[in-house]
């Protein structure tokens, strides 16, 4: 089964229920032991990221271990960013560091936040988006944006003037900027590929 | 590209989705969570549910609302009405809103918006703005609250700017003027808001033809458009405002 990762902040409920829709089980836990059991983990989050980081409290060490160890992971949104080094949003917060990044806030010049759908250009070949095709919209809401330097975790972008990265992938972590649990039946899509993915992990 | 979006808006009293003209004389439109899987089934980008009782009556907007929402519906909404502290934003983000408005309670407690925006993200806080036509001097507006019943003397625009330094990270911004009736949104309130901040604004009030939501993109560069009365009362589905936006350049999810 799938475990939510329940830390006291927007949103997780909304990952769970579309998971139910779906027809999979899943379960909202901050429990050490479900979190251990786990097929996969999802890091959702709508937060700002130091308060995010902080509500993740000692669970964090738990989830890198874990992720290092090859279960898979994936981040959403605020969830997302946390897996790089660090942020700057009010304050320089540390990550969870799974990734090789920053978080910063996005450039100026341009609407701020990037809210509303945007068209993702999306890879060839990658689990998380089979099924998908060539490029879909997906739901962002964020005013921080990740300065991805693993080049090799780079799978996707979306255009907002620059070459935003809308996702990553570093072996069994994979993280989206968007709202897949907020994105219509693409997004969905996407939740049922991370399944699939856990499914195949676990067995 | 960044589409823009067609937002419908659910005012809700007493669990059933009403509208109403100026904010006056209410009709039923429906069950809320019907109609909002049926605005999503349709292709909408996003939906606002405002509970229009409680800012009157000062009670809490219904969570268990946004729990049916969220069980039902997979796209952002947002969430207003009655809304006063930090913790009931926290329980309604919780329980599967994307984002909180709040309108009368920034007015009375402008700290509020800097107080969510630091705990949930600018991207979560809804600067909620219904602003009505000066009587003394023209080309300004002013901001109404308590759902539009008492004026202010504060400046729209003042507002607008002063609520994304605060925290705000959209503003949804009604026409009292225009609301409900159907004959186009109040474009230049629209310019004047969208050429003095850098977020987000969803036009709200006054749509009635296709047209119009065009304008309030084009003339009032609206970054989204909000609308209940042509949706609910069967004038025009959302794929095809969608279609007819697109067809005239204006990038679309569809």
């Amino acid at each position: 089964m799938i475990v939510v990762i329940d830390y006291n902040v927007g949103n997780v409920k909304s990952v769970c229920g579309a998971f139910r829709h779906l027809g999979y089980e899943s379960e909202l836990s901050c429990e050490p032991k479900v979190v251990e059991d786990a097929w996969g983990l999802v890091l959702p989050g709508v937060a700002a990221f130091g308060y995010a980081i902080n509500a993740l409290g000692s669970l964090a060490g738990l989830i890198k271990e874990l992720a290092t160890g090859g279960k898979p992971l994936l981040g959403i949104c605020v969830g997302y960013q946390m897996l790089f080094d660090e942020s700057s949003e009010y304050g320089r917060h540390e990550g969870l560091g799974l990734i090789s990044g920053k978080v910063v806030p996005i450039p100026s010049g341009r609407v701020i936040p990037h809210m509303g759908w945007n068209l993702v250009e999306l890879p060839e070949d990658m689990d998380l988006f089979t099924g998908l095709g060539e490029e879909r919209h997906f739901y962002f809401a964020h005013s921080y944006c990740a300065e991805v330097s693993d080049e090799q975790a780079r799978i996707a972008y979306t255009d907002y003037g620059f070459d935003l990265v809308a996702s990553v992938q570093k072996g069994n972590i994979y993280g989206v900027q968007f709202h897949p649990e907020k994105s219509g039946n693409h997004g969905l899509q996407v939740l049922k590929n991370f399944h699939e993915i856990c499914r195949k992990s676990a067995t | 590209m960044l589409t823009r979006r067609i937002i419908p808006c659910l005012d809700v009293k007493d669990n059933r989705v009403v509208k109403g003209v100026n904010f006056l004389n209410l009709r039923d439109a429906g069950d809320p969570v019907e109609l909002g899987a049926r605005y999503s089934d349709e292709g909408a980008d996003e939906l606002v549910f405002l509970d229009i009782t409680a800012t009157i009556r000062s009670r809490d907007t219904i969570v268990d609302l946004v729990e049916r929402v969220a069980e039902n519906v997979f796209i952002p909404f947002t969430v207003g009405g009655g809304i006063y502290t930090v913790e009931h934003m926290d329980t309604l983000l919780r329980s599967g809103a994307e984002k909180v408005s709040v309108n009368t309670a920034a007015v009375e407690n402008p700290g509020l918006l800097a107080e969510a925006a630091k705990r949930f993200g600018n991207q979560c806080v809804v600067l909620a703005i219904d602003a009505r036509r000066s009587t003394k001097q023209q080309g300004k507006w002013i901001v109404t609250v308590k759902a539009g019943t008492e004026p202010t003397d504060i400046d729209a625009v003042e507002w607008a700017v002063r609520g994304e330094q605060l925290g705000a990270g959209e503003i949804l911004l009604t026409s009292m003027d225009a609301d409900g009736t159907k004959a186009g949104y109040d474009n230049e309130l629209n310019k004047a808001i969208t050429d003095a901040v850098n977020i987000p604004v969803i036009a709200s009030g006054g749509a009635g033809k296709l047209d119009h939501l065009y304008d309030a993109i084009i003339d009032g560069n609206a970054d989204a458009v909000l609308m209940a009365s042509i949706t609910h009362f069967g004038n025009y589905n959302i794929r095809q405002m969608k279609e007819y936006l697109r067809d005239r350049g204006i990038p679309m999810n569809l």
